[in-house]
């Protein structure tokens, strides 16, 4: 376990700032909690807190993407994605604007503040928007890895980021999918950072006799179905894992994709089921609903009956 | 189209004068007023409302090259109330952005000329507009990157009553006067009639010179007649003169100006003109033109 997401993202910013003059940053109060205050302390001159305003922020950081900047738009995913839909809709995705939506305290991860603070529909709602790029790193790493990825590009990307220092994974060259146990009985395919749990899993599961193939699959749009589509042709069995309502996120987007091309195999989801979430710490907390290594294994098991 | 009218917009750099703005102002109207009976569909009321505003930036005061739309020091322009895009239509057309044979294609599946107006379809939109209440919150992010870049282009937001409903431009106001950017105007189109009713009626806006002032900006302290090109050329010498940034300068203006039957009625925002309607309003219209003319 090496830094939280956060963290490793606000250092990355910071880092990358030196290099990449277009990159500027924006914070709606939360630069603290975000920990885009690492660069706002770096380069102040590029760092604009606009206070409590995310609707705001989004649209101002449009306009300064028209003129050649880069920016960073940083609050909580919720926020972002519920408060400020239209101006990311409207203004950013419409006319394909290079802004990085940075969603931090992304799924659960702000646990204790309760369901008024928990992102579980924003890759639904990010996903849906045409233009726009979805990621969802699993470590400090895959963060690291999207922020890079995100400043390549000349259009819209979400990152959904979490709070909490999560366990690391297998490093890979860039943020993709990453396969972090080969297995042929059955794939688990992890979205951010349930990855962690599903690899606990598989180390279950293996202990049944169970060979699970585990990917780590943070980029939700574009989907990269190949990968799916290979290791499900060896194992038959799907089980997708998400931080996230089942209604239109990673699961959703796996199954419609497989249903377009013909792929079938037996098929299980774990997320929140149609419900609203609550306060408490955040590993029993995802366990409650459903992300937990023994809930997986279990889930797991069943799908190889 | 009118001889003179013609001799002036072959000419589309030259800055015009006081009365030459008015005259184009009237003639743009009619088009504006024509394009929309042909269609069918589109804002008269907000359009008509704007367009000695729209007139005299692209006319006047602007600081844009109709051969190269994305320049990277041109001043920027975004309508906010985006509804009037027909108004924006017209005065890129006629100022040499596209051909102006494109206006009757207007609203029609797939022309370039979207309901509202789309920067990525359309040379000279600065932006994208639609939704109402965007337009300052992205003008701002507009100037702040000409500050950060030193670049001296101004950045111009044009406003009705609709976007200053939304809780967005009150944000971006506040934000405005935290930033201060230079080179950057709100100019509000304030005629007061909205979709449903008038202002009084939907959402009471006033005293918004004074509100603009309590949330930090430099309102200008004259009222001007926005439908009056005197008064907005004198409304441009204020925006350099002297003075905190950033600027607004409220226009008292008539929604459905130059028509005497649409003039003020909340029902001519969106209303379809009918043949009938048309026949009467333009005869209106083509009077304003010869009076205007006359005065030159």
């Amino acid at each position: 376990m090496s830094d939280a997401m956060r963290d490793a993202f606000g250092k990355k910013l910071a880092e990358l700032g030196a290099t990449h003059p277009e990159l500027v940053v924006l914070d709606a109060d939360v630069s603290s909690s975000t920990k885009s205050a690492y660069f706002g302390k770096a380069f102040p001159d590029r760092f604009y807190n606009v206070g409590v305003a995310e609707a705001n922020m989004v649209d101002i950081a449009a306009g300064m993407a028209t003129a050649g900047y880069h920016p960073v738009v940083n609050a909580f995913a919720i926020f972002l994605a519920l408060k400020a839909t239209d101006q990311i809709r409207n203004t950013i995705c419409y006319n394909n604007l290079p802004v990085i939506i940075a969603g931090a305290y992304g799924g659960l991860s702000d646990s204790f503040d309760g369901a008024s603070h928990q992102a579980i529909t924003d890759i639904a709602i990010m996903r849906a928007l045409p233009n726009m790029q979805v990621l969802v790193p699993a470590d400090a790493k895959q963060a690291e890895q999207a922020l890079e990825y995100a400043l390549k590009q000349t259009g819209p990307v979400y990152i959904r980021l979490n709070r909490n220092a999560m366990p690391d994974l297998p490093v890979a060259e860039s943020i993709g999918t990453v396969c972090s146990a080969e297995g042929t009985d059955v794939t688990i395919a992890a979205n951010g950072i349930t990855a962690s749990f599903a690899n606990e899993a598989a180390a279950l599961l293996a202990k049944d006799g169970i060979k699970a193939e585990v990917l780590s699959v943070p980029v939700v749009k574009p989907l990269d179905v190949d990968t799916l589509k290979a290791s499900v042709a060896k194992t038959g069995k799907l089980l997708c894992v998400e931080e996230h309502v089942l209604a239109g996120g990673f699961a959703s987007s796996v199954s419609e994709a497989f249903m377009k091309q013909g792929i079938s195999c037996k098929f299980d989801a774990i997320g929140i089921e149609d419900k609203f979430t609550e306060t408490g710490a955040y590993v029993p907390l995802l366990a409650k609903y459903g992300i937990s290594a023994e809930n997986i294994a279990l889930r797991a098991k069943e799908l190889c009956k | 189209m009118n001889t003179t009218v013609k001799e002036l917009l072959s000419q589309p750099d030259r800055k015009f004068n006081a009365k030459e703005l008015a005259l184009l102002a009237a003639y743009f109207r009619s088009v504006m007023f024509d394009v929309l009976h042909q269609r069918g569909t589109g804002h008269w009321g907000g359009a008509a409302s704007s367009a000695e505003l729209t007139t005299c930036l692209y006319f006047n005061r602007l600081n844009i090259k109709a051969d190269d739309p994305k320049w990277e020091d041109r001043d920027r322009l975004i309508l906010s109330k985006g509804h009037a895009s027909v108004n924006l239509y017209t005065m890129l057309s006629h100022r040499g952005y596209f051909p102006v044979e494109d206006l009757p294609s207007f609203r029609t599946l797939g022309s370039h000329l979207q309901g509202h107006p789309c920067m990525k379809e359309v040379p000279g939109v600065d932006m994208s507009t639609g939704a109402l209440g965007h337009g300052i919150s992205i003008g701002l992010g507009m100037a702040l990157a000409a500050k950060q870049s030193k670049k001296n282009f101004w950045t111009y937001v044009i406003t009705g009553e609709g976007c200053l409903n939304e809780g967005q431009s009150w944000e971006a106001l506040m934000s405005a006067a935290k930033f201060k950017p230079e080179n950057f105007v709100l100019m509000i189109d304030y005629n007061k009639v909205q979709l449903d009713g008038t202002e009084d009626q939907i959402m009471p806006l006033g005293p918004l010179a004074e509100k603009l002032k309590a949330f930090g900006w430099n309102v200008c302290p004259k009222a001007y007649d926005g439908n009056n090109t005197e008064d907005v050329l004198d409304s441009f010498a204020w925006m350099d003169s002297e003075g905190a940034w950033p600027k607004a300068v409220v226009y008292d203006t008539i929604k459905g100006k130059g028509v005497s039957f649409t003039e003020g009625k909340n029902t001519w925002h969106g209303a379809v003109i009918d043949d009938d309607s048309f026949a009467k309003g333009i005869v209106e219209l083509n009077a304003d033109i010869e009076k205007k003319e006359a005065a030159l």
